[in-house]
């Protein structure tokens, strides 16, 4: 069973979870008309083996988004980080 | 007393004082706490425990451990019949009812043994080569007949009457084995301080140990090391207890089984509890399984494994032979020989290998073992037991020699117990030294000792153990100095092996490879020479190590086979996968409690016991129980949703709507947020009003529907559907939490916290009147789409003016703790209305009539446009899938879109999911469209129905054909607007 350490409720059962996709695809910012990039976004994947930056929600928990690093191979859970923390970290930079 | 001719004395690991009853067949027989059924059998003088699986062979006993293959029967009766159970892992309870499987009339005298005579036509390939493939149809005719022909034990449809449980639980170190290396690697996280669990699925700790003398000195250590760690309160031992499968993050699955405790599921005790462990270390001391050796007649009763028999010896005191012959290729079978030598029983060991230890010599030799070396067994006689054998050498086909004897014992060496390690995808690799497949790693934190890592010495197994319990230990920050512990003083006689190869025999006579599945080395031959020779399709194509067993016995040896064949060398070869659960489990125990009304959660209504008690009958819609219709209106679904349709057309009646999602959303951005997910405008409605909202996905598709009500300048009250009420809440959390986190908005999901209550119909506004004296309700202080705050009794109340019904109709929000009394409050003071309760089929029902979409019709591939709905998307800002929706494709004249049905053929029925045809279409393929949603219509007297339809509207007028082959009906209808009453809106605005 996959074990998650989430920031905020700690080390949970991956069944309190829900997988949200790749959190290195970026979100086109809102109201971007430009549909190749929607199109990208929406449905053309990579399918990494290997190290994975993805999204999880705590559903069960804190309700909260989350950034978890695993790898596809292997299976092996890296760090967790809370998505909201990242992205205000990301806004910043780029002010 | 019942009379056990093959128990010894004295001697063994049982409890003479307490004789147990049982019965095999429905015959009595004794045996002692302490037996298994096998031991039991045996002592009773039972060899023939089974017939196999296809070609109804006389079978004994293989083994005395979880890898047999032979001895399975079918446990318990009636309710608690449970088949296919291995007799030599099953613990001898009193009244044990035990049958033997798979023989016509019965096992001893069984006709279908004639399968014998046409073993030649059902070698590997056999049912696929005759039945499928050109004759196709034949197997459909011939599939039941092979199937009861072939086979095992038989389930029963019954309900199984005994409790299960599950539970979770957490450790720092788990040790999964309890022989040598494992009773050590506990005692040494458990002297560290550690919390340890160990696990063992025998009766009694020892492993191996338990094969020896139990009166040796060997018992001495074992028994000391037990009481030990019995005596470290951070040690839970669990015995009886397997390892099922190891998962990610150290989870592992075990069952526990506690028949010996004679459960009372009454009491609400469980029969056998799944655990799932959680374990910062793991080692693996599983050991190692011995493997048979392969020559023709190798299958019959009374050729069993070597370390087997040494087993029914020491432990069970069961002495199966006057005359025994011992062949093996390596050197543990001598352990074999010299105890059954002590006992008196004249031996012959017959050595593949060209020479052999002078020390086994001599040993052999003082105990009058006669030992013949570069010799091999090549045919058994006797059919039901044992008679003798045909000797030969190993080097050539010099002169054949026969040996009378009563037992085979055999050992083909022995392959370690790799499957656990296995299961994360770590492949075994192989060792040509030991002969033997060995973990081809480990994942972190989890460590092997012992003979799972090819060490079977004793001095391995403690010095492995030791270290291996340290640095688990160790992990979770326990010192972890080193304890001292002197390893027990056993009669080792090594292992020796030299190689496996398998020895073609110029003889008669089939040589099994496995013996449950009745594979023999000549199918394993035609596999490889019609070129299944890959592992995988060789195991699929002839079915080895497919059985109950899953090949613990069978699959190294298979592989030697097939790499000779092949002209490789096995060390290049891999395994088949190796997967949970590691021995078979009961369905029982996996689902524990989760059966019946307890499959899965259920969710309730805060009105639900109400609608029990006052005639509401309930249907399970996902996860929730609605209250489908009720009795007040007639006896069964089909007219009481009618009758309760009608109720809201002419009178006034009131549902329960409080499953439907909810969400608090507030926050200066609130507008701004709402404009963002909903492709129309909120920001520019008014406080205190209401609006339909639609919600698109990313995609451009529509994903829910609601409406949401504007409470304040920042707070919004939003409703979702029912389904999808989890999905809307996550996928706004996504957006806010990853995308939009500059937006100062939170959302609350207060589903649970709020009733709702829809009062519908011409006399709706009454009824409210009656039940909220003093309040204004009049059209111009809540006019459609309004919303009015207000309070009862200090009770908060929200009204809001919808309808999903199309008459004029008011939901009304109640906090959760008051829904009971709301809604009895409505239904007195309202009563001199006729008002009644009506269900979900009449709300369904109604909202058809009224042409509005639901969950039927969002079936996430249709568009606005496609419901109809185009003309809500905002022109003017920006919204989630407002790019993907101008993809062409989605703009397509021919996309399947929303119509309304009217049934033309009175006295017909419409149904839904029915195909749709073109008046002039030849009824077939997938049409042309299909019916979403279908009701009788009171209004219209007729069926009508919602459905998706190629082309849509422009279609409108045109009669087609609703094809319903399932049934084959075919029902003449009308493609119509899908709003059947009411177009213009008068009723709902009244």
């Amino acid at each position: 069973m996959l074990r998650i350490a989430c920031p905020l409720c700690g080390e949970r059962d991956y069944t309190e979870f829900r997988y949200g996709g790749d959190a290195d695809k970026r979100r086109p910012l809102h109201g971007t008309a430009d549909l190749k990039a929607w199109d990208d976004y929406v449905f053309v994947f990579d399918n990494p083996k290997g190290p994975h930056r993805e999204f999880w929600q705590h559903v069960v928990g804190c309700r909260q988004w989350l950034i978890l690093e695993r790898d596809t191979a292997t299976n092996a859970v890296g760090v967790c980080e809370l998505a909201r923390a990242l992205a205000n970290a990301r806004e910043d930079s780029r002010r | 007393m019942i009379a056990t001719p093959y128990r010894l004395p004295a001697g063994g690991r049982l409890d003479r004082d307490d004789a147990i009853g049982f019965s095999l067949d429905g015959r009595p027989m004794s045996g002692f706490r302490g037996d298994t059924l096998a031991s039991a059998l045996l002592a009773n003088g039972v060899m023939l425990v089974g017939r196999s699986f296809k070609y109804h062979r006389p079978r004994g006993f293989l083994s005395a451990g979880i890898e047999e293959p032979n001895g399975l029967f079918t446990l318990g009766e009636g309710q608690c019949t449970e088949p296919n159970v291995a007799g030599t892992v099953t613990e001898l309870v009193e009244g044990l009812s035990a049958r033997r499987q798979n023989g016509w009339p019965s096992v001893e005298f069984d006709l279908m043994s004639i399968n014998w005579l046409i073993a030649p036509l059902l070698a590997a390939g056999f049912y696929y080569k005759t039945f499928m493939g050109p004759t196709r149809g034949a197997w459909m005719f011939y599939e039941p007949l092979i199937r009861r022909a072939a086979g095992l034990g038989r389930g029963v449809h019954q309900r199984d009457p005994d409790r299960y449980q599950t539970r979770h639980a957490f450790t720092e170190v788990l040790v999964i084995g309890a022989g040598l290396a494992g009773l050590t690697a506990a005692l040494a996280a458990g002297r560290a301080g550690a919390r340890v669990v160990l696990v063992e699925q025998d009766t009694l700790l020892g492993g191996g140990l338990l094969l020896e003398d139990a009166a040796g000195p060997a018992e001495d250590w074992r028994r000391r090391v037990e009481a030990e760690l019995q005596s470290l309160p951070n040690v839970d031992i669990l015995t009886r207890t397997t390892a099922l499968g190891l998962y990610d993050g150290g989870t592992v699955a075990l069952v526990e089984r506690r028949d010996h405790l004679q459960p009372d599921s009454a009491c609400g005790e469980a029969r056998q509890i799944v655990t799932t462990l959680r374990a910062r270390a793991i080692v693996y001391a599983t050991g190692a399984t011995e493997r048979p050796l392969i020559f023709p007649n190798n299958d019959r009763p009374g050729v069993m494994l070597a370390a087997a028999v040494r087993g029914y010896l020491n432990r069970f005191a069961v002495g199966l032979a006057k005359r025994a012959v011992v062949t093996t290729n390596n050197d543990s079978a001598y352990a074999t020989a010299f105890d059954l030598a002590r006992h008196g029983v004249a031996v012959t060991v017959v050595d593949q290998r060209n020479a052999v230890r002078r020390e086994l010599e001599n040993k052999a030799k003082a105990l009058k073992i006669e030992l013949r070396t570069d010799a091999t067994v090549i045919d058994v006689l006797g059919t039901k037991r044992v008679t003798g054998v045909v000797l030969g050498s190993t080097s050539g086909e010099a002169q054949l020699s026969k040996s009378d004897c009563d037992l085979v014992c055999m050992s083909g060496g022995w392959s370690p117990t790799v499957h656990l390690t296995a299961h994360g995808g770590i492949k075994p690799h192989y060792r040509s030294d030991i002969a033997a497949f060995v973990p081809g790693g480990y994942a972190e934190g989890q460590f092997g000792a012992g003979a799972l890592t090819g060490s079977f010495a004793v001095a391995a197994a403690i010095r492995e153990g030791m270290d291996a319990g340290r640095t688990a230990a160790a992990r979770s920050g326990h010192d972890a100095r080193a304890s001292e512990l002197a390893p027990p003083v056993l009669d080792s006689t090594g292992y020796g092996i030299e190689s496996i190869c398998h020895l073609p025999r110029k003889r008669n006579g089939k040589a099994f490879v496995d013996f449950q599945n009745d594979v023999t080395v000549k199918d394993l031959t035609i596999a490889h020479q019609e070129g299944y020779q890959s592992v995988e399709h060789l195991k699929r194509y002839t079915t080895l190590g497919m059985g109950t067993d899953q090949g613990k016995t069978s699959n190294i040896n298979a592989l030697v086979i097939e790499a000779q064949s092949r002209g490789v060398d096995i060390s290049g070869a891999t395994t088949t996968t190796f997967r949970p659960p590691f021995t078979p489990v009961s369905f029982g125990a996996l689902s524990g409690r989760s059966v019946g009304k307890d499959f899965r959660p259920t969710r309730r209504s805060p009105l639900h016991d109400w609608h029990l008690a006052h005639g509401g009958e309930l249907i399970q819609a996902g996860p929730w129980m609605r209250a489908w219709w009720y009795r007040w209106a007639g006896s069964t679904a089909q007219s009481a949703y009618i009758e309760e349709m009608r109720l809201v057309r002419t009178g006034v009646g009131l549902a329960d709507a409080s499953t439907l999602g909810k969400i608090d959303v507030q926050g200066p951005d609130a507008a701004e947020f709402l404009d963002r997910i909903y492709a129309n405008n909120f920001s520019k409605l008014q406080i205190g009003k209401a609006r339909y909202g639609v919600m698109l996905a990313d995609d451009g598709t529509v994903f829910d529907d609601g409406t949401t009500t504007r409470l304040g300048e920042t707070r919004y009250f939003m409703t979702t559907t029912t389904a999808q009420a989890g999905e809307v809440m996550s996928w706004i959390e996504f957006l806010l939490q990853t995308a939009w986190t500059d937006l100062k908005v939170h959302v609350t999901s207060i589903t649970d916290e709020w009733a709702a209550m829809a009062v519908a119909g011409p006399r709706a506004r009454a009824a409210l009147e009656l039940a909220l004296p003093g309040e204004d309700l009049s059209d111009s202080k809540l006019p459609y789409m309004g919303c009015l705050e207000i309070k009862i009794e200090g009770v908060p109340l929200r009204l809001i003016r919808l309808s999903f019904s199309g008459e004029l109709a008011f939901e009304v929000y109640v906090p959760a703790d008051h829904a009971v009394a709301l809604w009895e409050h409505i239904l007195s003071s309202a009563s001199p209305l006729d008002i009644k309760p009506y269900g979900l089929e009449a709300v369904a029902s109604l909202r058809i009539e009224k042409g509005h979409v639901a969950g039927l019709e969002l079936d996430h591939r249709n568009t606005l446009d496609d419901l109809g709905l185009g003309r809500m998307a905002s022109e003017t800002k920006a919204y989630v899938g407002r790019e993907l929706r101008q993809r062409p494709m989605l703009h397509a004249p021919q996309r399947w879109s929303l119509v309304g049905i009217e049934c033309l053929e009175p006295g017909k029925t419409l149904r839904g999911g029915s195909i749709l045809f073109a008046g002039t279409d030849k009824i077939e393929g997938h049409g042309r469209g299909y019916i979403t949603s279908v009701t009788w219509s009171t209004e219209l007297n007729k069926f009508i129905a919602l459905g998706l339809y190629q082309g849509g509207l422009q279609h409108a007028g045109e009669d087609i054909v609703c094809a319903y082959p399932l049934k084959a009906e075919q029902v003449k209808a009308r493609i119509v607007a899908p709003m059947f009453i009411d177009p213009k809106g008068e009723r709902l605005r009244a």
